[in-house]
């Protein structure tokens, strides 16, 4: 079949020069049979949004680029013409599978940039709800990479434990996926008396159903066959392009934002951080499916030491008083008054601050010029540094790693584009 | 009427069977599949689609499936090569019913003085001739992978032929396994040798006669190599759905999609009729040969009905169990409907048992042995088939797919010497038997 498209018009530079990415420029250069094939932008296993241009010879990849921008929504925009608690609403949708995590982590930014410290419920309320995150957030990714794989049934043994959580959450803020639980200083409100039994219950189903994808694939040659040593990373690599989280770690570098530099206590919760030795497809998968583990044994941690008290913070320029206050004395009514007309002021200045999310370092650059809305967002999605580095990653694999590998390094679009 | 007449009848009547028999199992081999996976996954599977109320567990999913492919707009895109894409599904289709023709559904029955036989046609080269149809069902899928012009396409198609070809070896080395201990390709010799206890250096062991004990190693290779041959997970690289969209049948909606889904299901139930076959013993009842059933009607009748008993008692017990679950979800016919069935079910194992004190005290008249025959045998094969189906399904539904390079590493590196290792130490074996 003769190539529909000219590869000389189409593909940049980099291609046509394999020596960046590593490959036998020689071997490829005479090439003239490569067929070209769009991944994406709409393909089943890119669960958004992506585009990978790949040059194939027979099924391999013998070169790729890599596009972004298809699920672009405009957030960091949208967040310059909206108030500061307008913009938790839009946190929701950049990873929003684990929409949680986005709001403590653009709060906790904007905490920082006004020097207000929240409450010990709310922050252990936070980490408990984080870490319930994380959990469905590498079950989704685990789940959907099986998937991608084949094999079809651990979907379900995650989304229906992950189906459970949604249940607690819904009930804990109203919303299922798209939670909007965190204020800038707090929670939006409290939890419910059953809650620690309901998390104690769901933590069980996790456990089980992790138990029982890792019963399923762990020792499948046909997983094992597919998995290890696929579209392998170096440590030093992956480190130069900027991953975090659990896949940097799959590499074997032991680094986590909740350990190298803790925030919310958690340098008083006992866990562990799996790390893995070759950084294939195999270990990230492995890696997430431990963590699951790790974190609920911080939620059980965090469930024992659960402060009793407020979740929001009393200071007057981001908490609305309480309703007796603004009904019955003016200064509580100004106090509403300007939280609501005249929103979240911060001193004009900058600030960068980042938490450990389910995909790695979430991180939000903010910068205030003294108005009610901030005059420049920039968020720091840790698959974007993750998407960077996969057009490298899938060069001389088949198409069958390309997706294996691209399920493992859990892109999420909305993320991703923003 | 001469016996020609009769058998040119018999023959017509058996062929038109043998390509109702696939498509009467495709729905339910569908309906089995899906509550199947949903029972795998926690799940619930299909259970909205009724009729009047009745929903068939799920069953009646089927018609509204059948009838949204048909209502579907019949897209033919540009620039495909028009006539080999509208040839590839028919082809398919077409090819996937053929096998059965050479399989024998019962042992032939003497009666009136003709011999009625229950196989389309009881080639000579039976055997080759299952192997030479089912390796011409993988041109549909060439057809339509090169045909449609789109990319993803043509590399399912590429994957497919790579992976017939390099499976269709094991499976015909198999298959010379199961030729070097009984001596013949036709079906019926085969089957019929199944039929007697399993000897081994003058000594009779407890085992039926059949191919999976004779012949273990084949068994496994022709298993695999069937899966490989129907594309069906951990094989279906030709469509992989999260690798190649859909891979040959990309581009084909409506009908045309429709033909290419039977034909899979349709092939996966010639497989599990060939397996059965080959392995199983086919039609035979273990322990008991067809000549010991004709002399004793009265074991043939208890066999027949104590099995038909405890089927449809199990049905009805699960079906009452689903009716007590359900209970308080619905009102009326959806309510009532699964005792309904549980009632049905229940009033033919009784009527099987009636039958049977019956048939036992009072005796049976002499036509009647053959029957009771035939009908236990068509039963027995429908059982393992069924099993094989479900065999499918299961493993569908548990493990992940190859990668193309490891699907023929494992076809030329693993299978083809397994296979060839095993006629070796068939052909000793036997040599040392005489």
């Amino acid at each position: 079949m003769t190539p529909m498209i000219d590869p000389k018009t189409l593909l940049p530079a980099q291609v046509q020069d394999n020596s960046a990415s590593g490959l036998d420029a020689a071997k490829h250069k005479d090439k003239k049979d490569l067929v070209f094939v769009n991944l994406g932008p709409s393909h089943p296993a890119t669960h958004g949004c992506l585009r990978a241009l790949c040059a194939l010879d027979g099924e391999t990849i013998v070169a790729a680029v890599t596009e972004m921008g298809y699920l672009h929504r405009g957030f960091e925009k949208d967040a310059e013409v909206h108030t500061f608690q307008q913009v938790i609403p839009y946190t929701d949708r950049l990873n929003y599978v684990s929409a949680i995590m986005n709001n403590v982590g653009y709060c906790k930014a904007v905490e920082k940039m006004l020097g207000i410290t929240i409450p010990d419920r709310a922050m252990v309320l936070r980490v408990i709800t984080c870490e319930l995150n994380r959990i469905i957030d590498h079950l989704v990714c685990a789940g959907a990479n099986l998937v991608d794989l084949g094999a079809l049934t651990n979907f379900w043994y995650a989304f229906n434990a992950r189906e459970k959580v949604y249940d607690i959450l819904e009930k804990l803020c109203g919303a299922r996926l798209t939670s909007s639980y965190t204020r800038i200083g707090g929670l939006s409100r409290d939890t419910y008396p059953a809650f620690a039994d309901e998390v104690k219950a769901v933590l069980k189903d996790i456990r089980k159903s992790v138990a029982e994808i890792t019963k399923l694939v762990s020792k499948n040659r046909i997983f094992v066959d597919r998995t290890q040593g696929v579209c392998v990373i170096s440590k030093e690599k992956a480190v130069s392009y900027g991953w975090t989280g659990p896949t940097l770690r799959a590499c074997g570098v032991e680094y986590d934002l909740r350990k190298a530099e803790p925030y919310y206590h958690y340098e008083d919760f006992k866990f562990e951080v799996p790390v893995g030795t070759h950084g294939d497809t195999y270990d990230r998968i492995f890696v997430r499916l431990y963590e699951i583990e790790e974190s609920a044994g911080i939620i059980e941690q965090a469930l024992r030491k659960l402060p009793k008290g407020p979740v929001m913070t009393d200071d007057k320029r981001v908490a609305l008083p309480p309703k007796q206050q603004t009904y019955g004395n003016i200064e509580g009514l100004m106090n509403h008054f300007k939280i609501i007309m005249h929103g979240i002021c911060p001193d004009p200045g900058e600030v960068y601050d980042y938490t450990e999310a389910a995909n790695g370092e979430l991180g939000f650059y903010i910068v205030a010029d003294g108005g009610k809305n901030p005059y420049r967002v920039k968020c720091r999605p840790p698959c974007f540094m993750n998407y960077a580095a996969f057009h490298e990653m899938i060069e001389g694999g088949m198409i069958a790693d390309a997706i294996a590998n691209l399920g493992s390094i859990n892109i999420i679009a909305g993320e991703l584009d923003r | 009427m001469d016996s020609q007449t009769f058998t040119l009848i018999n023959i017509t009547v058996m062929t038109v069977v043998a390509w109702i028999v696939p498509l009467q199992f495709v729905p339910v081999f569908i309906w089995l599949e899906r509550k199947g996976s949903a029972i795998i996954q926690d799940r619930i599977g299909p259970d909205r689609t009724g009729i009047l109320g009745f929903r068939l567990f799920g069953m009646v999913q089927n018609f509204a499936d059948v009838v949204k492919l048909l209502m579907k707009e019949n897209i033919v895109p540009a620039n495909v090569n028009r006539f080999y894409f509208m040839l590839a599904p028919f082809w398919a289709m077409t090819v996937s019913l053929l096998p059965l023709l050479v399989v024998p559904f019962a042992a032939p029955l003497d009666f009136a003085g003709r011999t009625v036989r229950f196989q389309a046609a009881d080639l000579g080269v039976g055997l080759l001739y299952i192997l030479s149809i089912t390796s011409m069902g993988v041109f549909g899928i060439i057809l339509a992978g090169w045909s449609s012009n789109n990319k993803f396409s043509l590399l399912g198609g590429l994957r497919s032929s790579a992976q017939m070809i390099s499976y269709e070896l094991s499976m015909g080395l198999a298959m010379v396994g199961i030729l070097m201990v009984y001596q013949d390709v036709r079906m019926s010799s085969i089957v019929e040798a199944q039929g007697r206890l399993l000897t081994a250096w003058g000594h009779t062991l407890p085992l039926p006669h059949w191919g999976i004990f004779l012949q273990p190693l084949s068994f496994l290779l022709f298993l695999v190599a069937s899966f490989a041959e129907t594309n069906r997970n951990p094989f279906d690289l030709a469509e992989g759905e999260s690798e190649l969209v859909a891979g040959f049948h990309v581009e084909y909606s409506s009908v045309k999609f429709s033909l290419f889904f039977m034909a899979e299901y349709s092939n996966m139930v010639v497989a599990a009729f060939v397996i059965a076959t080959l392995f199983l013993g086919g039609y035979q009842v273990p322990f008991a040969s067809t000549e010991t059933l004709r002399q004793n009607p009265q074991l043939t009748l208890s066999l027949l009905c104590l099995l038909v008993a405890l089927l449809k008692g199990t049905a009805g017990l699960i079906f009452y169990k689903i009716g007590n679950r359900q209970r308080h979800l619905y009102a009326g016919v959806k309510r009532a409907e699964p005792f309904l069935f549980s009632g049905l079910c229940f009033a033919v194992a009784l009527a099987a048992l009636a039958l049977l004190a019956m048939g036992l005290t009072m005796g049976l008249p002499a036509w009647m042995n053959g029957v009771l025959t035939v009908f236990l045998q068509v039963l027995c094969l429908s059982l393992k088939v069924l099993f094989f189906c479900w065999l499918f399904v299961w493993v569908r539904w548990t493990l992940p797919r190859f990668r193309y390079d490891q699907l023929m590493k494992m076809g030329w590196k693993l299978m083809l010497p397994l296979a060839l290792l095993n006629l070796l130490v068939t052909g000793v074996i036997i040599l040392t038997q005489k």
